[in-house]
């Protein structure tokens, strides 16, 4: 009985093999002994902002990638995880782990509430409803009393790690941060990688056939839902630590275009793509931030040129070329 | 002088004018989505940035050139509609055979790049545009003052949906329409010219997103940004519509409206998020939309 989906669909090109190859293991080794060394080559708060923007990616990769459910409105849970930390650590004086748990508990909370409307339709209704829903919670935090309107949460504290290690220095934090974020993507990847993994890979592939196969489609989908947005509210309340600030910025719509953006570039329902797409378009706006206006056109051609030409995404096409799923 | 609740009659009817024009201006945009959603199935997310290039258009006319609001109102739908037509030509029709997220994907880039390229050129500072000479001014109605341009805009958003309407409804053309988003194989087969029809709805849809730009130009300042915010709400309009029907595209983009000015009146701190609110009940009470066929 199992064997037949040990020869059976190992061939697949799309579908990941059932366990963990190797190579993939080799790979996040490798990427964690470069980050390791990074920081004395490149300005650790720029490498911070690739990896909470990895993570984001990361976790919107699990829901569209894996899922099969397009999300336009991650920047809500990103966001208000971020404006839930900011104020936790700057108004109640919490340590930044129990801060940045706050904000991570916040987004899981939104992001059912968000989720449980919206998988009530599909695809682009799907896309449409979570991005007018992530207006709202933009509406909500121009709004409210205690974001600061305008002028969003600024000079958030970044305390003390377990009230025993400063993290005021850039690269003491780097370090917290690499070990929060990695510790996030082998989580994403386990859980991509487990029996629940197959089950949405399965939904997303065939849907009337999983539920025929007696698949509660509907829990799937808001099971990852919640996941996904609780890991967006990760790299948000860890952004909001690094960069001591929470804003609008966090939860306009724009951000939950850029995420979806990093997320197509570097290979949707690839293990390591959202890794790549983060890096570059967190680069480019790094790089070209005087450029003003022209990085939006930029992203803009990026995104057309990736839907017409490039499908697959950076990774994509390298894992075709490999032949090995990356 | 009566009192409705405790507000007097002139803020509440001048909110509800408010709430009319707003109206107006879904009712036109989620019209021109679901023409487009009906025959293409993807969603125009470039919708915004259409309209917003619709009056600047009607703006560059006026300020280069010197033609009038009027010839504006005819010159700037075709041609923003042509770059529609280039666009669906160049890009869009290249994506008919993946799933319909992609046109969404490839549509919110050509947004950002709309968005961005007049940014660039014009800044992010509204540009004036005034009102004509001859709506200029307003009419004292004895219990509230209605400004003519405003009562314009009301009446050409309402004589367009309608006539938009019939067109698709009861004539000939329409039912071709309407065939092709039914079967366009079988309608193919009939010797109609599928593509092209399909290349005109969409130029359609974006000249009707452009004549709503030519008419918010006089109210709302023309700058760059117009369409970004406007859009996601007409997206919660045509949630709560669903997209079935071009009748129910209509009535609730109206209807929307008004109930967002009623908030405005009796509770000004949800009138911004007011339409989300109803979203998420219709999501729970009919999945569908009010006006939606079931998948």
């Amino acid at each position: 009985m199992t064997t037949q989906s040990e020869t059976g669909y190992r061939s697949e090109a799309a579908a990941l093999p059932v366990g963990t190859p190797r190579h993939h293991m080799v790979i996040f080794a490798v990427l964690f002994g470069l980050l390791l060394v990074a920081p004395s080559l490149l300005y650790p708060v720029f490498l911070m902002k690739v990896l909470c923007f990895a993570l984001f990616a990361s976790a919107l990769n699990l829901l569209l990638g894996f899922g099969g459910l397009l999300s336009f409105g991650h920047a809500a849970f990103f966001g208000s995880a971020s404006y839930v930390a900011a104020y936790a650590a700057k108004a109640w004086g919490f340590n930044p782990e129990f801060a940045i748990l706050l904000g991570v508990l916040a987004a899981a909370v939104l992001g059912l509430g968000i989720g449980a409307l919206a998988i009530r339709r599909q695809g682009i209704y799907f896309a449409m409803v979570t991005l007018a829903f992530a207006q709202m919670v933009f509406f909500f935090a121009l709004q409210a009393p205690f974001t600061g309107g305008e002028d969003g949460i600024q000079a958030v504290p970044r305390g003390k790690l377990f009230g025993l290690i400063d993290l005021s220095s850039d690269l003491t934090l780097y370090f917290v941060v690499l070990a929060i974020v990695f510790g996030a993507l082998l989580l994403i990847y386990r859980i991509i990688h487990s029996p629940f993994g197959q089950v949405l890979k399965a939904i997303r592939d065939n849907e009337p056939r999983s539920i025929s196969l007696g698949y509660k489609v509907n829990r799937y989908k808001l099971a990852v839902f919640v996941m996904s947005a609780a890991l967006a509210g990760l790299a948000g309340a860890t952004k909001a630590i690094v960069f001591q600030l929470a804003s609008l910025t966090d939860v306009y719509w724009t951000m939950s275009g850029e995420v979806v953006l990093m997320t197509l570039l570097g290979g949707m329902g690839t293990v390591f793509g959202p890794l790549i797409g983060a890096a570059i378009i967190v680069s480019m706006q790094n790089y070209f931030a005087g450029f003003g206006a022209w990085v939006t056109v930029l992203q803009g051609v990026i995104f057309v040129g990736s839907v017409l030409l490039f499908r697959e995404g950076i990774v994509g096409v390298l894992a075709k070329w490999l032949k090995k799923p990356l | 002088m009566f009192e409705l609740l405790g507000i007097p009659p002139q803020a509440l009817f001048g909110q509800l004018l408010l709430g009319l024009i707003n109206g107006s201006f879904y009712a036109l945009l989620s019209l021109g989505l679901a023409v487009i959603f009906g025959l293409l199935n993807i969603i125009n997310f470039s919708h915004g940035a259409q309209y917003m290039m619709g009056a600047f258009v009607a703006w560059m006319l006026l300020t280069y050139t010197g033609i009038n609001y009027w010839w504006a109102l005819l010159i700037v739908p075709l041609v923003v509609g042509a770059t529609g037509v280039v666009i669906e030509r160049l890009m869009i029709s290249r994506l008919y055979h993946l799933d319909h997220l992609y046109g969404l994907l490839l549509t919110f880039g050509l947004a950002l790049i709309i968005q961005g390229l007049f940014r660039n050129q014009y800044g992010v500072s509204g540009l004036p545009y005034s009102i004509p000479a001859e709506l200029s001014g307003g009419t004292n109605l004895g219990f509230m003052f209605l400004p003519n341009y405003r009562a314009w805009v009301i009446v050409a958003s309402v004589v367009v949906c309608f006539a938009t309407w019939f067109a698709i409804e009861k004539t000939r053309l329409g039912a071709y329409l309407r065939a092709a988003t039914e079967n366009p194989t079988l309608v193919g087969a009939f010797g109609i010219n599928v593509p092209r029809m399909i290349t005109l709805t969409y130029g359609f849809g974006v000249a009707l997103a452009a004549l709503a730009g030519v008419l918010a130009a006089p109210i709302y300042s023309v700058n760059p940004n117009m369409g970004a915010d406007l859009i996601i709400v007409v997206f919660a309009v045509v949630v709560i519509g669903g997209m079935g029907s071009i009748l129910g595209a209509i009535l609730t983009g109206f209807g929307l409206g008004v109930v967002e000015g009623l908030t405005r009146v009796f509770y000004p701190e949800g009138s911004a998020v007011v339409i989300f609110v109803i979203m998420a009940i219709v999501l729970l009470v009919k999945p569908a939309g009010l006006f939606g066929r079931t998948q």
